[in-house]
């Protein structure tokens, strides 16, 4: 099995992204969609990459709903700020958040979600330190981020990945 | 396709709310891009619309095309998925290119390194 569809989640995927893009479920396209698949995850198991483990999907859906409500609000802090103009102070920080989060997969799906946030960008991590610098635009409390972060996030993504 | 004229009036105001909802964010981010005073804090302004803005506008698309089309369409999904994996990835990249350079010139506005002993 594993031979012949090495990476079936991402085989899957493909085909309902072809499905999409071609906005039809009939045989044919069903048929060409699999094919694509199929090569695509081949040539992906060519390059051999580390297996993401994710070991509770329920907790993925949860993170999905988490990282949408602070998403939508973050965009209108930072629409605030920005049309407040001159007018506020200087506030924006360069922060360091220790992590305990390891797994690879884990820490780049947390440097997506705090870069894809507005007014939190992911710029630096040290794996030897498990320490990572992040910029935030409106820094008001440095303890209170690095907790948001870490129970928030780091704790679902510990649970998801390791 | 029917256009605008033709739809549901609740349709047509809900279209119009997402659309101009999504717009604005769009706008609000790009005057950050402008307005913003370091490249530090540029970098979160296009994020509004690649997160939200781009989710309003996206779904009005889909509820346009899905009350005027008679048929259910969500390819503006992976439109919303491509740029919200990539956009991150671009301004990781940019922050960090920015940072090597910032610490090239010894600038005092950035932290050193993690790895080097003063972090």
């Amino acid at each position: 099995m594993s031979r012949i569809l090495p990476y079936p989640a991402l085989a899957a995927a493909l085909l309902v992204m072809w499905l999409l893009l071609n906005q039809s479920v009939a045989p044919g396209q069903m048929l060409l969609g699999s094919i694509v698949g199929v090569l695509a995850a081949l040539a992906m198991a060519a390059l051999r990459p580390e297996k993401p483990r994710i070991r509770r999907l329920g907790l993925v859906l949860r993170l999905v709903a988490l990282v949408t409500i602070d998403v939508a609000r973050s965009n209108l802090a930072v629409a605030r700020i920005v049309l407040a103009g001159g007018r506020r102070e200087q506030t924006s920080a360069f922060l360091h958040v220790p992590l305990r989060l390891t797994d690879r997969h884990g820490l780049a799906v947390l440097a997506c979600i705090v870069t894809a946030t507005p007014g939190s960008a992911w710029l630096e991590y040290s794996p030897a330190r498990s320490c990572v610098l992040i910029h935030v635009l409106d820094l008001i409390d440095e303890q209170q981020w690095i907790d948001t972060l870490t129970n928030r996030y780091e704790t679902l993504l510990l649970e998801i990945f390791q | 396709m029917s256009d605008m004229a033709e739809m549901p009036v609740a349709v047509a105001v809900l279209v119009g709310l997402l659309v101009v909802g999504g717009a604005a964010l769009t706008a609000a981010g790009c005057l950050g891009l402008a307005r913003l005073g370091t490249f530090y804090e540029r970098i979160h302004a296009p994020t509004l619309g690649t997160s939200f803005g781009a989710l309003l506008v996206l779904a009005g698309s889909a509820v346009y095309f899905t009350a005027g089309g008679g048929r259910l369409a969500v390819h503006e999904v992976l439109i919303f998925v491509f740029v919200s994996i990539t956009t991150p990835v671009t301004l990781m990249l940019l922050a960090q290119a920015a940072l090597h350079r910032d610490r090239a010139e010894g600038s005092d506005e950035v932290p050193p390194p993690i790895d080097s002993d003063a972090a």
